[in-house]
């Protein structure tokens, strides 16, 4: 449908009501996955390596049994063999085998009375370790002389001849790579590196599972996805995925990485063996920095060729990104893609390897890949825009991808709005705004596919006429508020008169996570269907009491209503009349919806940051901030705003502060938020948002997913002003006040 | 006949070619006729691949319907956070 044919002025979608969680979450009502509890609840605490890579010899917990209150240990010993493929890493990720694989890998878990006596039994459980060679950086990772963590690992791919730790390689592209620099007057080409950030969900991981010998379990788990949860955790336990009830809490955030299992089986691995008693787990900041799943370590060569008047006539790119020790965890696979989508370009060369490392189980980390890709063209783009004394954001719309694109990964874009969000950038007032000295201005543009994934809905008229919504996707970013202005504007109801409740694995068929900014897209869409089935429903109610032909009867405001003079006059039958005499006119109403939606549009960003650098300590403040993005259709703008301003301030911290740092040992030197630094509201202006609305024609109120684009940008953005405020280009992140120092130095 | 079109890594597998033609009705259709005629993709398409079908992202479901006027892409599975 184009654009102009999609309904505009609508009723309620665009407005901004109160979010339905609002008053659970500022009065501590909402409850988190640590606030549930059960009677008879057991506590568990879990051993873990101390080495980023050793053999496990023995493991003796008999002190540990003999103290007091504890109730159960498990080790490996206690879980299925013979998993294969993603089953086994998860196995293998939840409770190391023979050897640990990194700094925080589990070992074994105890579960007692109290929390403090399983911290204290933990202790007691003595394990003896052979500690071998480790490597945690991805380029020493493929270095010829590297341990090599798994032999046996890659896949079919991998060119021969490359060492064990690469087990993935990825090549694409189009053109001729040669000619398209040949035609360029000025190529340039740099190296970029990126450190592992994690997501900084502020809730830590945490469950309370119960698991009885006859493999009938129950769990309540912080997560994005509790149909993943129910197969991974059945999966690694080798029990039936339907006889285990997985129930999902309010969510502290996620961003990624709540959409797989780390610990979960453990508690219910414990409660089988304590006789059926539930087991509460709940991580501690540093083990979710240990032992959760951070996003990829990035290595990555960029090259670029452009004219003078700054068409770009060739991209290449050859990345290296290290997920942990496990096959396929790295973003490789959408970093790739993401690297030049922005732009058309004629020749395009895209090489990418996946590494193994002594680290912890890579985990999605909004948009995976993007914002290191973005990070590295974005930043020679900047380079060479500089060096050519063109304006950076003419550049990006003279280059921008549009509709009927060959994109960078291939196929041709449908309707995309990257250039009314880049005409949209120039016109803001920050553009003009005046900069002092030391003060610098750096722009970059991002991209995200989004996402739609498996999706089931259901949805129920109540007898007063109000509607119940199920949904299966977890509420991160304001789905709940979206999806019931959908529905009641589809209904011709109040919003008030909705609610949507994210329910259990039992009761719906099965649902993808809340990942790829999908919920909004996803589950609303399911909605806005299910509500159209309740209507015709409704209707056919309504034509039987007039005793009119159903096709004789329309849906308007709220209430069944004849389709014109011919179909006779009755007066309307509201949705609470109808609901009110469903019981003796046929029983309960209720529509469904289940599928993989289609008509998934792609989004771009463009972000504007303005900084001060300290020339005498080399610390960057951030100034002033501006996110243009395109939403399709902001369904409830002070969410979608919400997001934009959340991806920037993630991207903010991973620009300027946040990074993995391993000691010469393998071990994590920074496992709390003291050392692992975060930004914070101190840390940050107040972001200035745009919402570009190019609906998206495959949904029927235009959206398009918010949650991921807005972080693809940031690095870029904040590591070109950083440039321009000071001079010092730094190609590798963090910025954080030393390096820039160092480098500003180093400059004069 | 629908034409698919490969990442380079897959057409070390399938001949070289940019782009493999077959006959087919849904995707599922589609993946058989690939394996049948490259056996060398199939443990790749087993593995899992994203199908793009006129520029839209899919997971590649086996029941999807394939024309002979659509634009098709196969490439790595993508994952969201």
């Amino acid at each position: 449908m184009p654009k102009d044919e999609l309904k505009a002025g609508f009723r309620l979608v665009g407005t901004r009501p109160n979010r339905p969680d609002g008053l659970d979450k500022v009065t501590g009502r909402a409850r988190y996955g640590a606030d549930i509890v059960a009677a008879n609840m057991l506590h568990a605490a879990v051993v873990r390596s101390p080495y980023a890579h050793a053999r496990i010899k023995k493991i003796d917990a008999s002190r540990a049994l003999a103290l007091e209150g504890v109730k159960a240990v498990v080790t490996r010993a206690d879980f299925p063999t013979g998993l294969t493929g993603e089953d086994w890493n998860l196995q293998e990720n939840t409770i190391a085998g023979d050897t640990a694989l990194y700094d925080g890998h589990a070992v074994a878990a105890v579960a007692a009375t109290s929390a403090l006596v399983a911290q204290d039994a933990a202790r007691l459980i003595e394990v003896e370790y052979e500690v071998l060679p480790h490597v945690t950086d991805v380029d020493a990772a493929m270095a010829p002389d590297a341990p090599v963590i798994r032999a046996g690992n890659a896949d079919h791919s991998v060119p021969e001849g490359m060492h064990p730790n690469v087990v993935r390689y990825i090549d694409f592209g189009h053109g001729d790579i040669e000619a398209g620099f040949a035609a360029a007057d000025l190529v340039r080409e740099g190296t970029y590196k990126t450190e592992a950030t994690h997501q900084g969900y502020i809730e830590p991981h945490a469950c309370l599972g119960q698991l009885g010998a006859d493999g009938r379990g129950e769990m309540w788990v912080c997560t994005q996805g509790h149909w993943y949860i129910r197969r991974m955790c059945a999966a690694v336990l080798g029990i039936e995925a339907a006889n285990l009830r997985v129930t999902p809490s309010e969510i502290g955030g996620g961003f990624g990485g709540k959409t797989t299992i780390f610990m979960e089986p453990l508690a219910l691995a414990l409660s089988r063996k304590a006789g059926g008693r539930p087991v509460k787990l709940v991580m501690s900041r540093a083990e979710v920095l240990r032992a959760t799943g951070p996003t990829a370590s990035a290595s990555m060569d960029v090259k670029i060729g452009m004219k003078k008047d700054g068409t770009i006539t060739a991209g290449q790119v050859n990345f290296r990104m290290q997920g942990g020790a496990f096959f396929g965890m790295s973003p490789i696979a959408e970093a790739l893609p993401c690297a030049f989508a922005c732009y058309d370009i004629p020749n395009l060369m895209h090489e990418g390897y996946e590494v193994l490392a002594n680290r912890p189980k890579a985990a999605a980390y909004r948009a995976p890949g993007s914002p290191m890709a973005a990070f590295a063209v974005e930043s020679l783009l900047d380079e060479m825009c500089r060096e050519l004394s063109l304006d950076p954001l003419q550049v990006r719309l003279k280059n921008a991808a549009k509709e009927g694109t060959k994109s960078s990964y291939g196929p041709t874009y449908n309707r995309i709005g990257l250039v009314e969000t880049l005409e949209a950038t120039m016109a803001h007032p920050n553009l003009s705004a005046p900069l002092g000295p030391n003060q610098g201005r750096g722009v970059a543009a991002g991209f995200w596919f989004n996402h739609g994934g498996e999706t089931s809905v259901s949805l129920q008229i109540g007898e007063d006429g109000t509607v119940g919504v199920s949904v299966g996707t977890p509420d991160i970013g304001g789905s709940r508020a979206s999806i019931a202005l959908m529905v009641a504007e589809t209904l011709g109801i109040e919003y008030e008169a909705v609610r949507v409740n994210v329910v259990e694995t039992g009761s719906l068929g099965v649902n993808e996570p809340t990942h790829g900014s999908r919920a909004t897209f996803a589950s609303g869409k399911a909605a806005v269907e299910a509500a159209e089935s309740a209507i015709k429903q409704m209707c056919a109610r309504a034509a039987a009491e007039w005793g009119i032909d159903p096709e004789a009867v329309e849906w308007v405001d709220g209430a069944a209503r004849p389709a014109g003079e011919n179909a006779g006059k009755f007066p309307p039958l509201t949705i609470g009349e109808i609901g009110a005499k469903m019981g003796g006119t046929g029983g309960p109403i209720s529509g469904h919806h289940e599928s993989v939606p289609g008509g998934v549009g792609a989004s771009f960003g463009v972000h504007v940051v303005d900084v001060e650098v300290d020339p005498e300590t080399g610390k960057s403040t951030v100034l002033r901030y501006l996110v243009v993005q395109d939403a399709g259709r902001a369904i409830h703008p002070a969410y979608v705003e919400g997001q934009y301003q959340g991806g920037a301030a993630q991207g903010i911290g991973w620009a300027l502060n946040e990074e993995y740092i391993y000691g010469a040992d393998g071990r994590l030197q920074n496992p709390m938020f003291l050392d692992y630094r975060i930004p914070v509201a101190s840390d940050l202006p107040m972001i200035d948002t745009v919402i570009v609305e190019v609906p998206n024609p495959g949904h029927p109120y235009g959206v398009r997913g918010v949650g991921e684009t807005g972080i693809a940008p940031p690095l870029a953005a904040v590591a070109n002003a950083v440039a321009a405020a000071s001079g010092a280009r730094l190609r590798t992140l963090p910025l954080s006040p030393p390096k820039v120092l160092a480098a500003i130095k180093a400059g004069q | 006949m629908i034409k698919v079109h490969l990442w380079s890594g897959l057409r070390r597998l399938a001949g070289g070619a940019e782009a493999v033609t077959v006959q087919a009705a849904t995707v599922g259709q589609m993946f058989d006729a690939m394996i049948a005629a490259h056996p060398g993709l199939e443990p790749v398409i087993k593995a899992g691949v994203s199908v793009v079908i006129d520029g839209e992202v899919t997971a590649g479901g086996r029941n999807l319907a394939v024309k002979p006027e659509n634009e098709i892409y196969l490439i790595q599975r993508v994952k969201g956070g």
